[in-house]
């Protein structure tokens, strides 16, 4: 029903619902948001230090090899069952770093086991993850078109 | 190593772009899916548009490791690619450039799955 | 003709079918609830030793069944009529259940309104002469609810403060015939006297929200409509009930339905009272409260059956509310329907 088609009834009810709603404490969510996302990228940082001077990476490699260790560490502070208590803490403050595209494949995954795994674990994984690499790869790829009809590389 | 003023950095840059994401989450009710895909490609275009290389510069990880950065390594390696490879570059750099965090999440992933059962919520 | 039915929408039962026996079993966090100590099986383990939840649940269904039918020394197998059913796709629960219990079976699907709507279309059934035993069946469990409707347990995130709890609960009512009680003197009957006397079935309503996390605010005008209509059919007033139990509109929906009572001119007073925040405590971190089929079955199979029985309330005005949603139909931007069935259940004093 688009909103145009509203009933007048319709309408005064949905103020209504407005009007009573419980409002969430947006402004301590972002605070917890704001330093559980903090610390997460401080983590990393510490990995690309890490990187950097135990095994002198080229900046490239070392930025794969931060992502890897963030996703891997992701991936298991979900199989554990902690990330989700994280999440419902920090919201975006865990769904936004690398570690939460990590949660949302594991979760997926781990969730579909039941029904196999192919059609569940390995087809069900990329439920959320999988719209994130069509629409990053995607982009990239409108992008790089773009870098070469225009030459601007 | 970096100094402590660099890793405030990295805190400050980190904590605002969640902080951006926490926004969306309470004043649109968009789901976590919507938020991803909205962060990585905004990466993308905010690096296109030659904005998001000096957040990465002067935060590190602060701006690398929040989904936006997936999106910069995209386009960061797309753009590489094409200077190198032409045409072809445009579809091969950007995967190139974030192969190793695809196949960890994949491989992790499915070994994590494998490993561990979901728990109820209490 | 048509002596049976009662204004627009509504049913008597003048043979006054009696609820012989209930049984109830939840999971865990039910059972730490409030109202906890009135369920009859409390799961720890809430994959009851199964393999997966969807097993867990079904052997809720059946089991549910089987205690019920056995507190009134009832074969399950010779039941004339299985009635219920669950939240989950093609009712999964309820038909592998019927499965195993092998009875004549209809499956029913009325979301979180089931629960209501066995008892009365097995009222109807028993006060028709088609059938003297009944088992009216309603089961929902949180693990398999929440990857159907919404998202992986382990996947992080917050919920928004309007969303509710799926009860993990089964709960099944016994009902059975005046007559058949008199001639099967081996019945054991667990309650004296409490019958279902009559009914109103709802319509489908939608006041356009579309929110899938709220659902108590989609389903309170369906529940004030039934609530309207039921009073208008009989002529009678809140002061008429002891109590109005509604099923799981949770704290929001319940406000909402006050509201929208009000400007109907039925003042609810302090008569009105919501399963879903009757199972849980606040300090459950369950937001609005309880939702899910099983959350109104176990609640009244459970507890507000005991309190009937007890005298301390004599009749209750029982509507259970469900929301006719799939997720499917919230992606592609539809607004939610949602139905309320209401049945009068009161006690008998012979």
């Amino acid at each position: 029903m688009k909103k145009g088609n509203q009933s007048p009834e319709q309408q005064a009810y949905l103020e209504k619902v407005k009007q009573y709603e419980p409002k969430s404490n947006t402004f301590s969510q972002c605070v917890k948001a704001f330093i559980v996302g903090g610390l997460i990228c401080c983590l990393g940082q510490l990995i690309w230090d890490i990187g950097n001077n135990m095994f002198t990476f080229t900046e490239s490699q070392n930025s794969g090899f931060t992502s890897i260790v963030l996703i891997f560490l992701g991936a298991l502070f979900t199989g554990i069952g902690i990330y989700d208590k994280l999440g419902s803490f920090a919201g975006a403050g865990s769904i936004v770093p690398i570690t939460g595209f990590s949660n949302a494949i594991v979760s997926t995954a781990m969730e579909h086991k039941r029904e196999g795994y192919v059609l569940g674990v390995s087809a069900k994984m990329f439920l959320i993850a999988g719209p994130v690499l069509v629409y990053g790869i995607s982009a990239s790829v409108v992008l790089g078109i773009v870098y070469f009809l225009f030459g601007i590389a | 190593m970096s100094d402590f003023s660099q890793y405030l950095w990295v805190f400050i840059v980190g904590g605002a772009i969640c902080v951006i994401g926490q926004l969306l989450l309470s004043y649109t009710k968009l789901t976590s899916a919507r938020i991803l895909v909205i962060f990585v490609t905004a990466g993308v275009v905010l690096t296109a548009l030659g904005l998001y290389r000096p957040l990465v510069e002067l935060a590190g990880a602060g701006a690398t490791v929040p989904l936006t950065g997936f999106g910069y390594s995209l386009a960061k390696g797309v753009k590489e690619a094409v200077r190198q490879s032409g045409l072809l570059g445009a579809f091969t750099g950007g995967t190139m450039a974030t192969a190793g965090g695809i196949a960890a999440a994949v491989f992790f992933g499915y070994i994590i799955s494998i490993i561990f059962t979901p728990k109820t919520k209490k | 003709m048509n002596s049976k039915r009662c204004g627009s929408q509504s049913v008597i039962f003048p043979t006054n079918p009696k609820i012989l026996s209930t049984a109830t079993i939840v999971g865990d966090v039910e059972g730490q609830g409030p109202i906890g100590k009135h369920f009859d099986l409390v799961l720890e383990d809430d994959t009851w030793g199964e393999d997966s939840w969807e097993k867990a649940e079904r052997k809720m269904f059946e089991h549910s069944v089987r205690l019920a039918c056995n507190k009134c020394n009832i074969a399950p197998e010779s039941l004339d009529c299985m009635l219920g059913g669950d939240i989950l796709n093609q009712l999964i629960s309820a038909n592998f259940a019927a499965r195993a219990i092998k009875a004549p079976f209809l499956g029913l699907y009325g979301a979180c309104s089931t629960m209501v709507e066995a008892m009365l279309i097995g009222a109807m059934l028993i006060d028709g002469e088609y059938a003297s035993t009944v088992s009216a069946t309603a089961c929902s469990h949180f693990s398999t609810a929440e990857r159907q409707y919404r998202s992986p347990l382990e996947l992080g995130g917050q919920r928004p403060p309007t969303a509710q709890r799926t009860v993990t609960g089964a709960g099944t009512a016994i009902l059975v015939s005046d007559e058949y009680q008199h001639n099967n003197e081996s019945t054991h009957e667990l309650f004296n006297n409490i019958v279902i006397s009559a009914g109103t079935i709802g319509k489908v309503i939608d006041l356009g929200v579309k929110d899938a996390n709220n659902l108590g605010a989609a389903m309170a005008p369906a529940a004030a409509d039934t609530i309207q209509v039921h009073l208008n059919d009989f002529n009678k007033t809140v002061d008429d009930f002891d109590l109005i139990v509604t099923g799981d509109l949770g704290s929001l929906g319940s406000e909402l339905l006050n509201e929208l009572c009000k400007e109907k001119n039925i003042d609810l007073k302090d008569k009105h009272i919501d399963c879903g925040n009757t199972i849980f405590s606040k300090d459950q971190n369950v937001d609005c409260g309880g939702s899910g089929c099983g959350c109104c079955a176990v609640t009244f199979c459970g507890y507000l059956i005991k309190r009937l029985e007890a005298g301390d309330i004599n009749n209750i005005l029982f509507v259970a509310t469900g929301v006719l949603l799939s997720p499917d139909t919230t992606l592609q931007g539809d607004t939610i329907p949602s139905i309320a069935h209401a049945v009068v259940i009161e006690r008998r004093v012979s």
